[in-house]
């Protein structure tokens, strides 16, 4: 391959080069292969290569029942299980008409938010770690993970994979003492927080490695469909929770943070914002949750005899604001035991679009705090 | 996988009863197993969910380090294991041969989880390898999905008494001149070929799990 220089310089005798960042490496999130063409540092091109993940989620899930996919969708974005679930639970329930006890809604939040506390910590630690600060971050983020995990155990039985939701509720009634441990929980994270913030946010080379690298222009946010807190650092106030009001979320009094730059430290600080207004919402839902039924009759015969759960004829999308953005299902069905058509709309995958966009420019060390600051599971990108 | 025989032949009673006196007796390959064992640095290679669980294990819960096994190292150069974490697609399984051939010996690998083991939930996908041992040798199978933490630091103490039980002279990786490398499979529109690589992998036969 023949390359032009952008300036040429009479004296030196210089060439492009090209490096291959990934499927193995240690900053690009899982298998992810960048080929990027370098001007001596600065990045002039970038080439993004996926498919090394792809299990063939969609596929799959078109050749077994509705309730069977439930727990692939947990292997999608491997870290927030839970929001992944809410995703496919609420697709379904709009096709097949279903309705959710309320005391279902609440722990369906509930669960939600802490998944959101989970990935937005875990991303930070990992943001970190790719601008240098090896695996110190990562220590503290892991930490406070294993507490909701614990949690998550305690009701689904599973740390990770927790295939807790059923449609038209979820799998079991939390246990006696889930409600004050997550009491405890919540009491906690925002002590923990401001450790964190005081370590990181006025963190003098956090912040030269971070502010003005990598701007997303709103306009160019907005047309390649990014969503979540990428799109909310560039200063859009876009949060389905607040446009849809999907679940229960209308009921609870949270704000939805904004950034000024769209940098990647706007994305670092959005996400920290995030979790505090989660905190919020935890601490409404888990005051306000009602005795009852975690399971509607319907659904639990759906549950017991998945075959027999047919929806009607017709086509669905249902969405989420999952940790990373929209997620969305869209299914088809033509009436029997399994989707005719079966397509997830992942955020991360959507969100790595303009990759390219933000690097153009910097340096090579920038493109992985860039990459690192969209926030991306294989999982998810692959399918 | 044998069970970790004592290969010493230093009689027990009298290393103990010189130990008591503040002498240590060991044999050469007793120390160097034992220095082998105390330092497996894996390689710092995720594919995907299980990866988030080997993280978790090398974390402060965990503490993968205890085991001296807690450096993560970036190049396969430096590594002494590799831990398959997650599922390998067809696209991703010449990469993985690689990776493992640019090891150094004496070299050990964990397959992490069912989908490298045989596919697991995503065997029946079109583009989902079945099991990773089809083209690499495998020491320990470590079955789950995710494995807990815990089962990965069960997994890591039985490779170290798999290192423990190891003859020096008689490991293959020590014999001289040896270079083993293993075929790395081409992917092609009509998935990986060979489907498998003979030397380790015969269809049919069922493998030993031990852990």
């Amino acid at each position: 391959m023949e390359h032009t220089l952008s300036e040429p310089t009479p004296t030196l005798d210089t060439q492009m080069l090209e490096v291959n960042l990934g499927p193995q490496h240690p900053s690009t999130h899982g298998v992810f292969r960048m080929n990027v063409t370098l001007d001596g540092e600065t990045i002039v091109k970038l080439k993004p290569v996926m498919g090394y993940l792809h299990r063939n989620h969609e596929k799959l899930a078109e050749n077994m029942t509705w309730l069977a996919s439930m727990p692939f969708t947990d292997r999608l974005d491997y870290i927030c299980s839970m929001t992944n679930n809410f995703a496919y639970a609420l697709a379904v329930e709009k096709l097949a008409g279903l309705e959710v006890p309320e005391r279902a809604q609440y722990i369906r939040v509930i669960v939600a938010e802490l998944t959101r506390l989970v990935n937005h910590t875990l991303l930070i630690g990992f943001l970190l770690n790719d601008l240098g600060a090896f695996f110190t971050p990562i220590l503290y983020a892991f930490r406070e993970r294993e507490k909701i995990l614990d949690l998550f155990e305690t009701i689904s039985g599973s740390r990770m994979m927790c295939n807790f939701f059923r449609f038209g509720g979820v799998k079991q009634d939390v246990t006696e003492d889930f409600i004050p441990r997550a009491k405890d929980i919540i009491q906690r994270y925002p002590k923990f927080l401001d450790e964190f913030e005081q370590l990181l946010t006025t963190n003098e080379i956090l912040m030269a490695r971070c502010q003005n690298v990598g701007i997303l222009s709103k306009e160019l946010a907005v047309a390649s469909g990014i969503s979540g807190p990428m799109l909310r650092a560039t200063g859009v106030p876009y949060d389905i929770r607040k446009v849809d009001h999907y679940s229960i979320y209308d009921r609870f009094a949270f704000r939805v943070p904004i950034g000024a730059m769209g940098d990647v430290y706007d994305r670092y600080f959005v996400r920290i914002l995030e979790m505090r207004e989660s905190i919020k919402i935890l601490e409404q839902a888990v005051r306000e949750i009602p005795e009852g039924d975690f399971l509607s009759a319907k659904g639990a015969a759906g549950a017991k005899a998945p075959r027999t759960f047919k929806p009607p004829k017709g086509d669905v999308y249902g969405r989420i604001e999952a940790p990373k953005g929209e997620l969305g299902f869209y299914l088809v069905s033509d009436g029997s035991p399994k989707p005719y058509r079966y397509h997830v709309r992942p955020p991360s995958f959507i969100n790595l679009t303009v990759l390219e966009d933000m690097t153009l420019g910097h340096k090579v060390a920038d493109a992985v705090a860039i990459l690192g600051s969209i926030d991306i599971v294989l999982g998810e990108v692959d399918r | 996988m044998e069970t970790a025989a004592n290969t010493s032949e230093i009689d027990q009673g009298l290393k103990s009863e010189l130990q008591k006196k503040g002498i240590v007796v060991t044999a050469i390959q007793d120390l160097y197993n034992w220095g082998r064992r105390s330092s497996i640095w894996p390689l710092q290679f995720g594919l995907a969910c299980c990866a988030i669980e080997m993280i978790a294990t090398a974390c402060a819960r965990y503490d993968m380090d205890r085991f001296g096994a807690g450096l993560f190292r970036a190049s396969p150069r430096q590594a002494d294991l590799m831990i398959v974490a997650g599922t390998v697609t067809k696209k991703m399984a010449p990469q993985v041969v690689r990776l493992y051939n640019q090891m150094p010996e004496p070299k050990y690998c964990i397959t992490m989880g069912a989908c490298s083991i045989s596919g697991g939930p995503f065997k029946d996908g079109y583009n989902v390898l079945r099991g990773i041992d089809r083209y690499i040798p495998v020491d320990v199978h470590l079955p789950g999905c995710p494995p807990r933490p815990e089962a990965l630091l069960h997994g890591l103490m039985k490779l170290q008494e798999k290192i423990d039980s190891q003859v020096i002279e008689k490991t293959e990786w020590y014999q001289k001149g040896l270079k083993r490398e293993f075929p790395v499979p081409e992917f092609g529109p009509n998935g990986l070929n060979p489907p498998y690589n003979p030397e380790v992998f015969t269809p049919g036969q069922q493998r030993p799990i031990t852990v």
